[in-house]
């Protein structure tokens, strides 16, 4: 087994991770956000409910939660899941969104309250005090604590392999079974090289953010 | 000719009653100062007259034309509440700048939202511009139009929020301590800029600590204690005669540092 062909099945593998990467922060960004607005109703029940929700799933395994997704609908409704990849994304979203929700909710929440009531005495609409003043300040003081959690998911997308998932690292044990134990260590390149490149993204919004302060 | 006229405004937080009937009125190109210890409801007054806080009871008349009677508890639909609150306009002690635009678009920003001005509109937004460096000289700040307001001092910052809530062109400019959150140094060229909109004849409400400021800038002082308006006249009246206790001992308080 040579080193290209073991890069190559370990990347077909990691395209799996990469794919789970890219698709659970496409919905589970907005959908954060969504749960944000609920935690900070002022409806009692809305804001219960989605504080519960938060709580379940942050104080839970993600590892259970891929099982849950992925064998309930089989075992209870006598649906089965159709796809591997599918479970794996929907426990994905529903477990980053919880966390980003917190996130955000920690953002909006530092705005001072200044901030709108100017808005407010300029005869800004809610929306425009939202949009135009306050959005733009909240990702500022975001992007760190965003940063940190997004660089967590891409290494949480190996606990896919639970479901039995073909990403990187359940590639990588299968050499093991022929002898081959290296490649099950020269996944971190993988990892590395990935985070190393959001790593950079993330510096680069930062100091784009940097010509002011507050 | 009263161009504000203030009556009965009532409003508690949790069952304390903060304003306890208050009313006043106000000529047109006059300034008043609201004086008082902290904790007597200046400030909730001047946040009730730009419905940052909704009074209970209590009615605001502009230009002989009633603005709210906020005894009716009619839910005021947003936009009109918008529309209604423009006859006023405040300035805050934290300034409240917006950080992330320069000065220029801090100024230019309400305008543009409210006009609904689009990018195309190069002659409005030519003009809005131009309106809003004529403010920013007339603050003594023409050469900050493209900083942010992280790089100005205090001083600056408080002027160029007056230039901000000018270019909506209130009826009445309202101060919520204007100098309070400044360095002793920084607090003279604020004042200066309130003294020049008062020759200007700006009508102006402005509730300060600055004894000496607003025994020499205002047409009429207002002196509040505990929720209701202790004493009211004349500057000369209420400085140099004061004639309830409670103002006499807040004075000696007051002018003693």
């Amino acid at each position: 087994m040579s080193f290209v062909q073991v890069s190559l099945d370990l990347l077909e593998g990691f395209s799996q991770n990469c794919y789970l990467f890219g698709a659970t922060l496409l919905f589970s960004l907005p959908l954060g956000l969504i749960i944000a607005m609920g935690s900070m109703s002022k409806f009692k029940i809305i804001k219960y409910i989605t504080k519960a929700f938060v709580w379940v799933i942050r104080g839970t395994p993600l590892m259970l939660q891929l099982f849950v997704v992925f064998y309930v609908p089989g075992l209870v409704f006598k649906t089965p899941m159709s796809s591997r990849m599918t479970a794996a994304l929907i426990a994905f979203v529903i477990n980053y969104s919880a966390y980003f929700s917190e996130i955000y909710r920690g953002g909006i929440e530092s705005i001072p309250k200044g901030q709108y009531e100017a808005g407010q005495v300029l005869g800004m609409t809610k929306s425009q005090i939202f949009f135009k003043v306050v959005l733009m300040q909240v990702i500022k003081r975001i992007v760190p604590p965003m940063s940190n959690e997004i660089i967590t998911l891409v290494k949480d997308t190996s606990l896919a392999r639970s479901i039995a998932i073909y990403e990187i690292l359940m590639k990588a044990t299968d050499f093991t079974t022929v002898g081959l134990i290296w490649p099950l260590f020269y996944t971190a390149v993988f990892f590395l090289v990935f985070c190393g490149g959001l790593t950079l993204l993330f510096n680069f919004i930062e100091k784009k953010f940097d010509y002011y302060r507050g | 000719m009263s161009i504000l006229q203030v009556e009965n405004i009532k409003k508690s937080f949790d069952n304390v009653e903060v304003l306890k009937d208050i009313s006043f009125t106000l000529n047109k190109g006059e300034v008043l100062s609201i004086i008082g210890s902290s904790g007597s409801g200046k400030t909730t007054l001047l946040r009730c007259l730009n419905f940052l806080e909704f009074a209970e009871n209590g009615r605001i008349i502009v230009d002989d034309e009633l603005l709210v009677d906020f005894a009716l508890h009619d839910k005021q639909n947003d936009a009109s509440l918008r529309q209604k609150r423009l006859n006023f306009g405040l300035v805050f002690q934290s300034f409240n700048l917006f950080p992330q635009y320069s000065i220029l678009k801090n100024l230019t920003l309400a305008v543009e939202l409210l006009d609904g001005v689009k990018k195309k509109d190069k002659e409005k937004i030519k003009e809005i511009n131009q309106r809003a460096l004529d403010l920013l000289k007339r603050v003594g700040l023409e050469d900050k139009v493209d900083a942010y307001p992280c790089q100005l001092s205090g001083g600056q910052q408080q002027r160029v929020a007056i230039a901000r809530a000018l270019m909506l062109s209130p009826k009445i400019l309202c101060f919520d301590e204007p100098t309070s959150a400044l360095d002793p140094e920084l607090t003279g060229e604020v004042l200066r800029v309130i003294r020049e909109l008062r020759d200007g004849n700006t009508t102006m409400i402005i509730v300060t600590h600055e004894m000496n400021f607003a025994k020499n800038v205002s047409d009429k002082v207002i002196f509040m204690a505990d929720g209701i308006i202790e004493e009211e006249g004349t500057p000369t009246e209420l400085f140099d005669n004061p004639k309830s206790e409670r103002l006499k001992e807040f004075l000696s308080s007051s002018l003693k540092d």
